[in-house]
């Protein structure tokens, strides 16, 4: 080791590999992904894929995904809601691997929404 | 290369293997691959949690799911409900002992919710063998910004700002510490760390190492620097073989990636660390008696001064700091000495780990900053007394700390105000006791552990103490007298004042606490011959109650010794000739009429 930079881009390299594990101090995006029967008979897992995979080539490393059971509306699957801290949660249906990693690129990257795939804006759970 | 969606943390520490925990692993690996998700989530084995009671532990990320108890055969269920369909198996979260609830995320738990991670960071975080994973944590920062930005002396300054003060007992200044050696002038320099972790029941040593190997030589490297050593040594005691192994890994690793050796950071600092084993006496904890050992003479001690700071390991100025000590230093490196100084007391800065055991519902590793009261400890982290009995007192410090009774539970913890209520810190023993538990017996034992570690080097500890212990064996057997209470007291007091090293300053302190707090159970014992708690054996009387005894042979089915004679639906009566007081037919009685006295 002959310098800091030297130690920090391997801290930088290596904290790709363990950046999921800092989730619990909650400052990052979480996205849930419906991986209930309905969900994975559509596709969702090809879907997760294609997500991690674009997040990966987009070097974006505050987005964690989650799995979670069915969401109620089968017909909708693939899934995907996303849980940005202090805002209203977003989903989409339909969500094909190509308009998962379309998610990654337009609405995570670039804060636009993808009116067409747009499931409702806002959920209320009671 | 892939990246991994799903982080499944399994426990490797020595209490959740010792529970199969490498089984669970290869059964994790192996259902992972059966069901193509091999690529897809990754199987990390890491350092302890702290929740050793409920291990063998796997924590998920990123949901942050802790599982409890996990056996072998729960890895098909792991993988198909939660991995494949994201349900998480209700069946292994853990449930709040005090309100019966599950609880699935790891910082809702109560045993978490309180505490202060600051040595224990990494433990359960990273895996242990990769050092890549602890650079990634900003694992070897603090070494790279002391070598590249700072003096030795600003090092120490530092550290005296912080306040952080020995985590092995003492709790002498750490930076002082450092100063002291580094006054002394030498070509050869020493730092020790002191990994002979011996007080009965804690192991917040061997889960820092086991967990976070590099925090530990990072740090002993920083104190080199600041003290002019380039050569450290770490004294372990060979009954840690997970810990040796982990940190030959880890030493290893560092050499690798140039971060032990020759011209660190290219500033011209040298430091390499080498491994001495231990046989396990807990006097060797003592510094000059660790010394002694390292040398490959006795464990024996030296009188003080002179201290190692001058005439230290090979007659050169030496600096030996506990393990838990080296952990918090580069975090205070990095985040600096103020903020440090905000977390605790007056006097005691930073947190502090303790083995929490005993009559508790939750056991394990907890690490809270200084100044919380026992209470909360007791009964927020450790979920309050087993099967809801009676807190009766508290032990901490182990061998060398005191009883602290019931009523004294609301004092703040830090070095001084246990001092100040006859216990001491230690290096974080801490064992809840209840109604159940006899404090004499409970003195007993701890005289026995010193009795045998005594050195023989001193004359009142070596006979001392052999002493302490035969009066307090005449009291348990009933031999006792008025006059044995006032000569554990004049003898513990000269114990204390004359013996060489701290195992004989501080062993009589189990007694003398308890003597103090519990001076009516010990009256007891002398005076009437009867021990409240009925722990020992000697004093028990069995007895039937008359009135109460319905003659349902409950008793007479369990005794082993078939001393209860009696016939169906008539009184029963016990043969204390033949009784051997094994208790069994008080437990077995349903009406509440088998009585000790």
């Amino acid at each position: 080791m002959k310098s800091l930079e030297e130690l920090k881009k391997i801290r930088e390299r290596a904290l790709k590999n363990v950046d999921i594990r800092r989730s619990e101090d909650g400052s990052g995006i979480k996205l849930l992904i419906g991986m209930g029967t309905c969900g994975i008979a559509a596709g969702a897992r090809e879907t997760l894929n294609a997500i991690m995979e674009e997040l990966q080539v987009q070097d974006v490393h505050d987005v964690f995904i989650v799995q979670t059971g069915c969401m109620g509306h089968c017909h909708a699957e693939p899934m995907v809601q996303i849980d940005a801290p202090g805002e209203a949660p977003i989903i989409y249906g339909h969500v094909t691997p190509d308009v998962g990693r379309q998610i990654i690129i337009k609405h995570i990257l670039e804060g636009e929404l993808l009116e067409d795939h747009l499931f409702t804006k806002t959920h209320h759970r009671i | 290369m892939k990246k991994y969606r799903l982080h499944l943390m399994i426990c490797g520490g020595t209490g959740c293997q010792s529970q199969d925990s490498n089984e669970i692993i290869q059964a994790l690996r192996s259902e992972l691959q059966k069901k193509g998700y091999e690529d897809e989530v990754q199987v990390v084995k890491t350092g302890c949690f702290g929740f050793c009671e409920k291990g063998p532990i796997i924590k998920v990320h990123p949901d942050n799911v802790f599982y409890i108890e996990v056996k072998p055969q729960d890895a098909e269920r792991i993988v198909a409900e939660h991995v494949i369909k994201g349900r998480i198996v209700k069946e292994l979260l853990y449930e709040e002992p005090t309100y019966h609830e599950k609880v699935e995320h790891q910082g809702d738990m109560s045993f978490y919710k309180k505490q202060l991670r600051i040595a224990l960071r990494n433990c359960g975080l990273i895996n242990p063998e990769n050092i890549e994973e602890y650079i990634a944590v900003d694992g070897y920062l603090a070494l790279g910004k002391v070598l590249t930005e700072m003096k030795p002396k600003e090092v120490i300054e530092l550290m005296k700002e912080s306040g952080l003060r020995g985590r092995g007992g003492g709790g002498f200044p750490t930076g002082r510490k450092w100063e002291l050696t580094a006054q002394n002038e030498s070509k050869l320099k020493f730092i020790i760390c002191n990994a002979d972790e011996g007080d009965p029941g804690a192991f917040m040593d061997r889960s820092i190492l086991e967990g976070d190997p590099h925090s530990v030589l990072e740090a002993m490297a920083i104190a080199g620097y600041a003290i002019g050593a380039e050569k450290g040594y770490i004294y372990i005691r060979a009954e840690y073989p997970l810990a040796i192994h982990r940190l030959n890994i880890a030493i290893e690793q560092a050499r690798k990636y140039g971060l032990l050796g020759k011209n660190l950071f290219d500033s011209g600092f040298n430091f390499d660390i080498e491994l001495k084993y231990g046989a396990g006496a807990f006097v060797c904890g003592e510094e000059t008696a660790l010394i002694n050992s390292v040398e490959g003479g006795r464990g024996e001690p030296n009188a003080k001064p002179p201290f190692p700071a001058e005439i230290g390991l090979w007659n050169e100025p030496t600096c030996v700091n506990n393990v838990e000590t080296f952990a918090n230093i580069p975090p205070i490196i990095l985040k600096g000495s103020e903020w440090f100084g905000k977390i605790g007391t007056e006097n005691s800065k930073g947190t502090k780990v303790f083995a929490l055991a005993g009559k508790v519902n939750n056991v394990g590793l907890v690490e809270v900053p200084m100044g919380v009261s026992l209470k909360d400890i007791i009964y927020e982290i450790g979920g309050g007394i087993r099967n809801d009995k009676k807190l009766k007192a508290v032990q901490t410090g182990g061998p060398s700390g005191g009883c602290i009774p019931a009523d004294k539970l609301d004092i703040p913890i830090d070095y001084d105000s246990l001092k100040s209520i006859g216990s001491m810190m230690g290096s974080g023993g801490m064992i809840v006791m209840d109604e159940d538990d006899c404090m004499v017996n409970i003195s007993k034992f701890y005289l026995e552990f010193t009795e045998e570690e005594s050195c023989g080097k001193c004359t009142p500890c070596r006979i001392g103490n052999k002493r302490l212990h035969e009066i307090l064996e005449r009291i348990t057997m009933g031999e006792g007298t008025i006059e044995d209470l006032d000569r554990l007291v004049v003898l513990g007091e000269m114990i204390k004042d004359s013996s060489l090293c701290g195992l004989g300053q501080t062993s009589p302190n189990p007694v003398l606490s308890t003597l103090e707090y519990f001076h009516e159970e010990y009256n007891q014992h002398v005076v009437h011959k009867h021990c409240p708690s009925g722990v020992c054996k000697a004093l028990k009387k069995y007895q039937i109650s008359e009135e109460k005894c319905v003659g349902c042979t409950a008793c007479a089915k369990v005794c082993p010794v078939d001393c209860i004679s009696g016939e169906p639906k008539k009184r029963h009566v016990i043969d204390p000739k033949i009784c051997i007081k094994c208790g069994a037919c008080f437990e077995a009685c349903r009406f509440n009429a088998v009585v000790r006295p």
